[in-house]
């Protein structure tokens, strides 16, 4: 197992990272992209996860709501949908979804193993597969890095054989830092997804950091708080500064804030409701608050 | 503490909720439309029952007793089956490994009923709490979905939805002894289904938690004054 990046991977990764940067403008009209690091690869900053809200087992209304909200959030240009076998139906909830839609080309399908006998492994990834019905999955990450020691050398060769194309890992409300630093440090990585929002900034310090220093793509899980932060903030009136970046909903101001961090490649807020996700997906458009507008924003939010 | 610990302890049960709570009311809806008029054979039975019970100052007798824990079986197997495993299980992976011991709890209250020597409790304190928590679950749990604002469709009928079922449990229990069965080991799960329906019902930020929580307070406290 590899422990470093090759000196090329590393110069890729290093000018991905300094070049963090929105396409051209033949594509403005559609979602401000990040690169991947480790492959130049441009994603829209606005994905789509689906804890939750994708998870509605039979329920046949609930089921066509979500290939609403699937539909829109192509429509509107997203492509990075993320989910887990964790999520009880949500995976099958997506496969429905993209079968109905017939099977956009635009899917970077984003999923994860979430299971502690290593062994079992392959057969999960294969049920994930089959649910979402893909040849293969774009990015599989170790979930909330149960038994990564495990999984990622099996995840770095599916990867060598293509049957994958990227490989990260997960955590979710600041949890295990720490070994995700480690793992960030020794592993080559090319994603790695934690939680960040405007409250919950602990990744500032150490994590994001090292994610551009080493070239690695972050996917962002909860910039609502599941939703609280949203309930929490619609109490109170948009600030001055949310309309100099095209806001008009908080959703976006939690959004902007989060994938104008440099190191972010991509949120993804989950949603039933088409008309959250265009709300979201706007978020992608126009100006990015810079770096004293952050400080602001954090600040005041901080403050209500 | 080990990180392991640590890490298990920053977790609140507002993270092992995976499913909206419109998800899950809407699951009833779904259990009444597929077994409709069960639920209005269900509550004719259980009415006739309480007849056949008022009837006898002492409680219900050795034939009502095991006619009430067959049915009451029957019910948990109805609840393990069409609520546990087809609907909530697909929403909630716990639900899956909670359904066989529901099926469990069926086998046994039906062994107790077949084989088992039951009759009435001798405290008239327990059968009174009893016979209420049977009545609650019978009549007045159906209604709280409309009093909560939800549609009446939603609403959780015995013998097809956990809670009432495990209600009515520990209400029939608490009127019932056995000279030579542990009679005991049936109010494990009521209890602990009682519980963890009332967590969950809080996390989804509804005060009908309150409702499972109140009657294993108060099941328990009979018990043991009885």
């Amino acid at each position: 197992m590899p422990t470093q990046r090759t000196p090329s991977a590393t110069r890729r990764a290093l000018l991905g990272s300094a070049l963090v940067s929105l396409l051209p403008p033949a594509m403005a009209a559609g979602p401000l992209t990040r690169r991947i690091p480790s492959s130049g690869e441009a994603l829209p900053v606005v994905g789509l996860g689906s804890w939750i809200t994708f998870n509605v087992g039979g329920d046949e209304a609930a089921r066509e709501a979500c290939v609403e909200v699937v539909r829109a959030f192509f429509a509107e240009g997203g492509r990075v949908i993320d989910s887990s076998p964790m999520y009880g139906s949500s995976q099958p909830t997506i496969g429905y979804a993209l079968a109905r839609l017939g099977r956009p080309a635009a899917l970077f399908s984003a999923e994860k193993v979430w299971i502690g006998d290593a062994a079992r492994g392959p057969a999960q990834m294969e049920a994930s597969r089959a649910y979402w019905g893909v040849a293969r999955f774009d990015l599989m990450q170790v979930h909330n890095l149960l038994s990564w020691q495990q999984h990622l050398p099996r995840l770095f060769e599916m990867k060598a054989a293509g049957q994958l194309r990227y490989v990260g890992i997960t955590t979710s409300e600041g949890r295990r830092h720490a070994e995700i630093e480690q793992v960030m440090r020794a592993q080559p990585i090319d994603f790695v997804q934690l939680s960040y929002n405007l409250l919950d900034r602990e990744a500032e310090q150490r994590l994001l950091p090292l994610a551009q220093e080493r070239g690695i793509g972050v996917i962002v899980n909860r910039p609502f708080r599941e939703g609280a932060l949203l309930q929490q903030l619609s109490r109170h009136r948009l600030p001055g500064w949310a309309a100099e970046i095209g806001c008009e909903h908080w959703s976006q101001v939690a959004l902007k804030f989060v994938v104008s961090h440099p190191a972010v490649t991509c949120a993804i807020p989950a949603t039933s409701q088409v008309a959250h996700l265009r709300q979201n997906m706007a978020a992608a458009r126009g100006p990015l608050p810079d770096a004293a507008l952050r400080s602001r924003m954090a600040r005041d939010v901080a403050a209500l | 503490m080990s990180e392991g610990w640590t890490d298990w302890l920053s977790y609140r049960p507002s993270d092992f909720l995976m499913f909206s709570p419109r998800i899950y009311w809407r699951l009833f809806e779904s259990l009444n439309l597929a077994f409709w008029p069960l639920q209005a054979g269900v509550a004719l039975a259980a009415l006739a029952w309480l007849g056949w019970v008022g009837r006898d100052a002492g409680g219900p007798g050795r034939a009502a007793a095991r006619a009430a824990l067959a049915a009451l079986a029957l019910g948990w197997a109805i609840t393990a089956w069409a609520f546990l495993w087809q609907r909530l299980a697909p929403i909630h992976w716990l639900a899956g490994y909670i359904a066989p011991l529901f099926l469990l709890q069926a086998a046994a209250m039906l062994t107790l009923a077949l084989h088992g020597a039951v009759q009435g409790h001798a405290d008239r304190l327990r059968r009174a709490v009893g016979l209420s928590l049977l009545v609650w679950a019978l009549l007045l749990h159906p209604l709280l979905a409309g009093l909560a604002g939800r549609p009446w469709m939603q609403a959780e009928f015995i013998a097809l939805a956990s809670d009432p079922t495990a209600i009515a449990t520990l209400g029939l229990l608490l009127m019932l002894r056995s000279p030579h069965w542990p009679l005991r080991a049936l109010w494990a799960l009521p209890v602990a289904w009682c519980v963890l329906s009332a967590v969950t019902l809080w996390t989804m930020g509804s005060a009908q938690g309150w409702v499972p929580w109140a009657a294993v307070l108060l099941a328990v406290w009979a018990a043991r004054r009885g």
